[in-house]
């Protein structure tokens, strides 16, 4: 094994177990700082597969924004702390057998697969991803097209949200 | 023998090498020992700040500071640090026992973390990640989590309205931050750090990009919760904010994390616009490079201290009105104009640029100040309109000499 694989596997262990603790904790609180630990497993998943932008973006926009926001919801609310009720309903048979038959499936596909023994192509020294994403979003034979659509829904969003909050006079 | 970290490193590779252990191997305990020996050096320097922090601040208010401990206090800090640690460890009832005790861990943890991509010399770089400036705002956000962990953690509802502050603040100052460090990112080229610092080997980029360093700066001292930024642990208000109810080594974190943070984010202002290492013979002796480093950092740390000490603190309205009215305006229009400018310039020879650049900027900075001016009059004309005066009610009449 190499030194990549045994991080990736201890990567991975601690990622799906934190995304199990996120579901199985009653502290909601303690819920979004499990996510925050997926959040950021996932990350090392991305520096692993050599994309560092990802791996950052993932950082900033997941933990550095919608974690806080969500842990800033939870504390805003009432009864933070703790929820005695059960933690599932009558349907669990129904949504263990829908899991099980994705899981299933999923395995069922990968199977056919046969590339999980390839080896990633090396980068070379002069190799950029970053340059290259960012040539690939404003190069008309790429991304340009939904790069500026997605700019324009942004900026809607920012005007929409200052309309909002505009104070009538 | 003007590169003694290189020399080191080989001397490791051969040394390793003949113990028989694979290449790979070697990569990794040397990236393990690096690590050690930058958060090691970087938590020694920590100590210092404690000295460096109580001696100025003394000076600033006209005092002589620690000077009883050893020559000019200097064993001073080692008493504080054995003060704190003798300390009873106190954990409030209810508090929430596991969050409690990693939020220091992560105040401090993530100062060292932002070390691992800030080049010291054209020799010693943590890491060369090809997105440094991104790696910073992504590490600064972590920064805020345990802030935000520690507020709510505590079971103390002045240390959550810290923590309320500190999410507002943060989340609302990063916005003309980032903007304002895609200035240099856009000067340089490149997002890496190294790179930036590589950029600079002509001009530093204070020179073309002043407004966008200013901006830097105070956006930094607002992450750090510094005067006049500290309405997080405002003591007239909230008592101490987030870390109300740390006692101990526990609140050493903290406060040594604080005073971290803001030697780090000067040393990485210093890297981005002040050219990092570079000074005369850096290139030959990149120990001279560290030394040319810290003496840029600690000039930008003596700065933050001179504001913290100066000014009082703001109240939040303003700090909101100042960040969302005039920090980020003002950094939209700085780096729209560098963008255009730097694309009209192509080819022009660079003190050309420099000068047209710098001219741009000062033209920025006087339009700022003359709109800044005629607010300024507007408002002061409307404070002084004569405002309704609550008058008590006429006394009634009284018949007490009945």
């Amino acid at each position: 094994m190499t030194a990549l694989q045994i991080i990736f596997l201890i990567t991975a262990v601690i990622t799906l177990g934190a995304a199990a603790m996120v579901v199985i904790t009653r502290n909601l609180v303690h819920a979004a700082l499990w996510l925050i630990m997926t959040f950021f497993g996932i990350s090392v998943l991305y520096v692993l597969l050599n994309a560092g932008f990802l791996a950052v973006a993932q950082v900033v926009i997941y933990i550095g924004a919608i974690s806080i926001l969500m842990i800033f919801a939870i504390m805003l609310t009432r009864r933070v702390q703790q929820d005695f009720g059960p933690q599932t309903n009558a349907a669990w048979p129904w949504a263990l057998v829908i899991a099980a038959a994705l899981f299933g499936g999923l395995i069922w596909i990968f199977s056919g697969w046969g590339n999980f023994f390839t080896q990633a192509p090396v980068m070379g020294e002069r190799a950029d991803p970053l340059r290259q994403l960012g040539m690939a979003l404003v190069s008309p034979e790429q991304y340009v097209i939904p790069f500026e659509v997605a700019s324009v829904m942004l900026t809607a969003a920012l005007i929409g949200a200052i309309m909002v909050a505009w104070e009538r006079k | 023998m003007g590169d003694p970290i290189t020399a080191i490193s080989l001397w490791l590779d051969g040394l390793l090498a003949g113990w028989g252990l694979a290449p790979a191997l070697i990569i990794v305990i040397k990236a393990l020992l690096g690590v050690g020996a930058l958060a090691t050096a970087v938590l020694l320097v920590d100590i210092f700040l404690v000295w460096v922090e109580r001696k100025v601040v003394a000076r600033f208010q006209d005092r002589l500071g620690p000077n009883r401990l050893g020559p000019f206090g200097l064993i001073q800090p080692f008493a504080d640090v054995i003060k704190l640690l003798i300390k009873e460890d106190i954990t409030p009832v209810g508090a929430d026992r596991i969050v409690y005790n990693l939020a220091p861990i992560m105040a401090l943890a993530t100062v060292l973390l932002l070390w691992a991509v800030i080049p010291l010399a054209p020799t010693v770089v943590g890491t060369d990640v090809n997105v440094g400036v991104l790696y910073i705002v992504g590490v600064g956000a972590l920064g805020t989590l345990g802030i935000i962990m520690a507020g709510w953690a505590s079971n103390n509802k002045y240390a959550l309205i810290g923590a309320f502050r500190t999410v507002a603040q943060m989340v609302s100052y990063e916005v003309p931050m980032v903007i304002a460090l895609l200035v240099p990112v856009l000067l340089a080229r490149s997002m890496g750090i190294n790179s930036i610092v590589n950029a600079q080997d002509s001009y530093w980029f204070i020179l073309v990009a002043p407004i966008a360093f200013l901006l830097t700066l105070i956006t930094s001292i607002a992450e750090l919760g510094r005067a006049p930024f500290d309405l997080v642990e405002a003591e007239s208000e909230i008592v101490a904010g987030f870390h109300i109810e740390y006692t101990g080594m526990k609140f050493g974190l903290f406060y040594a994390g604080e005073l971290l943070h803001a030697l780090t984010l000067s040393g990485i202002v210093a890297s981005l616009f002040l050219g990092g290492w570079r000074g005369p013979g850096a290139e030959s002796f990149p120990l001279l490079g560290i030394v040319y480093f810290f003496a840029k950092a600690f000039f930008l740390y003596w700065v933050i201290m001179w504001v913290k000490y100066s000014l009082p603190r703001i109240r939040i309205d303003q700090m909101l009105n100042l960040n969302w009215k005039f920090l980020t305006p003002l950094s939209l229009v700085v780096l729209v104009v560098t963008a255009l400018l730097d694309k009209a310039l192509v080819g022009v020879q660079p003190w050309v640029y420099v000068l047209v650049l710098l001219a741009a900027n000062l033209v920025i900075a006087w339009v700022t100040l003359q709109i800044l001016r005629s607010r300024a009059r507007k408002e002061r004309q409307r404070v002084a309109e004569p405002r309704p005066i609550a008058r008590p009610p006429a006394a009634p009449v009284s018949s007490q000499g009945a």
